[in-house]
């Protein structure tokens, strides 16, 4: 199941504008990198990049910038409290007369999910309450990627970090729920292979004031590990799986965006990286990899049983 | 002009008000709460006309700050000792993008054991981050400093944060008459807000802050910063020049009280100053040569005019209220460095720590200080800095530390 496209049916609608260049010092195969690059395409221009530490701290290195937009690089559990500084005072010089529209600009929050889910969750919470109108893209890698990949609150069960050598334990945070509790005007999962899915909900968000949060699946070569090149291969499989959820919330009402119809077993995503290899070597751990394929299916079942004619959850 | 009493704190919210604040980020917190409910107020009901906005930290605060002056609007806020240090990432962060806005901290000591009464060790924490830091003895200063605070940060020479300090509750809560100038004439001296940097606009995209990666690079931007420092002793004599001309108030980096024929010179910072110089009165009275210089700015550290001031003199006493354990009074060591080179220093030197949480610093204290420097022989070898603490203190804390159920002191190598 898939829902109508409104504004862009194929990959060759998407516009053509580039607003990153190539040649950050970011790892091969980045999917945040991915992501922020689909997402900006659909922003334009006119858009301040107000970053929190992580990975995306070495986008810009001084004397060098990327974007052909404007970046200011903060704290890591402070961006989304710059960001407000940022639209406020673009909000009182428009006020004032001092600013025109033209001049105005869209402010992005840049973050990863260890400032999203933990450092920056004070500010970010404060920024959704206030009903702050700013964008936020998280570039989800499942762990602390810059400092070389320690578990997060957003480690899945079984992912083994640096800090967690025998595999991550508990569970992965629900970051989507925990902003959509806030009645933000927009929020939205995306992959960065499926492009047309993520520019869809970029633009339906264009047409919304408020805040409008993008919790993007940021797959990781380097922490992950698996070779650039499957990257995309690796995010259809989280999506075709399950384990990523395709979906969006305006104003609080949550619609999936894409439903498998016939849902790929999660060993299949898990199996190609390195940070879930001790679950199938030395010994094939059916205990750990039925938690994960059993939390995905109690997360479908009720999504499933929505859809007319779906076939039963589990995987095939 | 109009004459009001004022708190120190209606004195600060004064000087952003006069200052035609655009932004106020705020976060509330004991002494300094009254600050931003008074801006609030006159956001909300006029005639402020900008935004106020309370955010979830300190921290959070100071980045709203920093990045709203990025943007090109005239910022203010306040905050005190533990939100100072909550905010102290963005201390550093902000002053490390070069914009100007004005921070005023309402000193409070520091936790732990948690406190509300004031002392220094807040604001001196945040004398190593960038920002300018001008401490105010009283309600007029506290005005006047904002109003001051605004055009040095503002100055392309500059383009730093202005931290301006006034002490809790001696200060913060204590009404003193204050001339409030009328906004025409602050606009004469103080110009509405132009960048002097890049400010974010969609026809002129900018990266800011980027990640320096080597060094030499890192070390060329910290090294800005140090002489955007000292350029603020040029750019606040420019100032004060200015000030004095449109409103007829004097401010210098130090400020000094009987000190022309003075021998022995007492070194104090902020409100206890005022205890400092009734001393000084006392016993000038009583025929004894002594004066007192207070430093008004510390950062940048006015230290050739420290030199210049103290050179020659007999005996020369910090009284430092703050505490630096294991070293003693922070200004302390800052006088004694600017002294090191002096070719008159004085032939005596000693650190004095008191008023700490809002201790009093007593008559009896400051005699027993006086009596120190008198007595003291020059070249003397190390002496270890006093900590001021009286009899009846002492046996106050003995009882509790009894109904604490603890039964040795705990205030061992105290000078009683």
């Amino acid at each position: 199941m898939r829902v109508q496209r409104e504004f862009y049916k194929s990959p060759k609608d998407l516009p053509a504008a580039e607003y990153i260049t190539p040649g950050s010092a970011l790892c091969a195969g980045c999917g945040g990198l991915a992501i922020l690059r689909q997402m900006h395409k659909v922003l334009g221009e006119n858009v301040v990049v107000v970053d929190a530490a992580g990975c995306m701290t070495l986008l810009a290195a001084y004397p060098f910038t990327p974007l052909r937009s404007s970046w200011l690089y903060t704290t890591m559990g402070g961006a989304a409290a710059s960001a407000q500084g940022i639209r406020d005072a673009l909000d009182v010089l428009r006020a004032k007369g001092r600013l025109s529209e033209a001049d105005d600009l869209k402010v992005l929050v840049l973050a990863g999910d260890g400032s999203t889910y933990d450092m920056g969750l004070s500010s970010t919470s404060a920024a959704i309450h206030r009903r702050l109108d700013f964008w936020y893209l998280c570039y989800d890698n499942e762990a602390y990627g810059n400092t070389g990949f320690q578990t997060s609150a957003a480690s899945p069960l079984g992912s083994q970090t640096s800090t967690a050598p025998e595999g991550v334990l508990g569970p992965k945070k629900d970051i989507f729920e925990i902003w959509r509790a806030h009645h933000p005007a927009y929020v939205a999962t995306v992959s960065p292979n499926e492009p047309v899915d993520l520019a869809e909900k970029v633009h339906r968000a264009l047409l919304l004031t408020g805040p409008k949060l993008f919790l993007g699946l940021a797959v990781c070569p380097t922490g992950w590990g698996f070779h650039p090149e499957i990257g995309f291969e690796v995010a259809r499989l989280a999506v075709e799986s399950g384990i990523w959820p395709l979906k969006e919330a305006v104003h609080g009402s949550v619609r999936h965006t894409y439903v498998p119809n016939h849902f790929k077993p999660v060993a299949e995503y898990l199996q190609p990286q390195r940070r879930f290899r001790h679950l199938f070597e030395p010994t094939r751990r059916d205990d750990l990899i039925g938690q994960i394929q059993a939390n995905v299916d109690t997360y479908w079942r009720p999504v499933c049983s929505e859809l007319p004619g779906h076939s039963r959850i589990g995987a095939k | 002009m109009v004459n009001k009493l004022l708190t120190g704190n209606a004195a600060a919210a004064w000087g952003a008000r006069l200052a035609e604040v655009d932004y106020v980020p705020a976060f509330p917190i004991t002494p300094q709460t009254e600050i931003i409910e008074t801006l609030a107020e006159w956001f909300a009901r006029g005639p402020m006309r900008g935004k106020f906005v309370t955010l979830d930290s300190e921290h959070s605060m100071m980045m709203a700050a920093g990045a709203a002056a990025a943007t090109g609007v005239r910022t203010f806020t306040a905050t005190s000792s533990q939100g100072l240090v909550y905010a102290m990432e963005a201390l550093y962060t902000v002053a490390g993008w070069r914009v100007p806005l004005v921070l005023v901290n309402v000193s409070r000591g520091l936790s732990a054991p948690i406190t509300l009464g004031a002392d220094h060790n807040d604001v001196l924490a945040a004398r190593d981050t960038g920002f300018i830091q001008l401490h105010a003895e009283t309600c007029q200063e506290v005005l006047d400093s904002v109003l001051m605070a605004f055009r040095i940060a503002e100055d392309r020479r500059v383009s730093l944060p202005v931290l301006v300090n006034l002490d809790g509750f001696h200060l913060s809560f204590t009404r003193e008459a204050v001339e409030l100038p009328e906004v025409e004439q602050v606009r004469r001296f103080l110009p509405p807000f132009e960048p002097t940097q890049p400010v974010f606009r969609a026809s002129q995209p900018v990266a800011q802050g980027v990640a320096v990666l080597d060094g030499s690079a890192y070390s060329f931007f910290r090294y800005q910063v140090h002489y955007a420092t000292r350029n603020a002793l040029e750019v606040y004599a420019e100032s004060a020049a200015d000030f004095e001309s449109h409103f007829g108030r004097r401010y210098d980096p130090l400020d000094a009280y009987r000190l022309d024929d003075a021998e022995t010179v007492l070194v104090m910072a902020g409100s206890f100053s005022t205890k400092g110089k009734a001393a000084v009165e006392c016993w000038r009275a009583q025929g004894r040569r002594v004066g007192l210089v207070r430093p008004r700015m510390i950062r940048p550290w006015p230290a050739a005019q420290l030199m210049a001031a103290l050179a020659g003199r007999r005996a020369v006493g910090v009284i430092d209220q703050n505490l630096s354990p294991g070293l003693g009074g922070i200004l302390y060591h800052e006088v004694a460095a600017s002294l090191a080179n002096c070719d008159r220093p004085p032939a005596v030197l000693r650190s004095f720590v008191g008023g700490l949480g809002g201790k009093d610093i007593s008559r009896g204290e400051f005699d027993h200080v006086l009596q120190v420097l008198e007595t003291a022989q020059p070249c003397a070898g190390y002496v270890e800095p006093e900590l001021l603490f009286t009899r009846q203190e002492w046996e106050r804390m003995q009882g509790r530390l009894a109904l604490a159920g603890k039964g040795e002191s705990q205030l061992a190598g105290i000078n009683q």
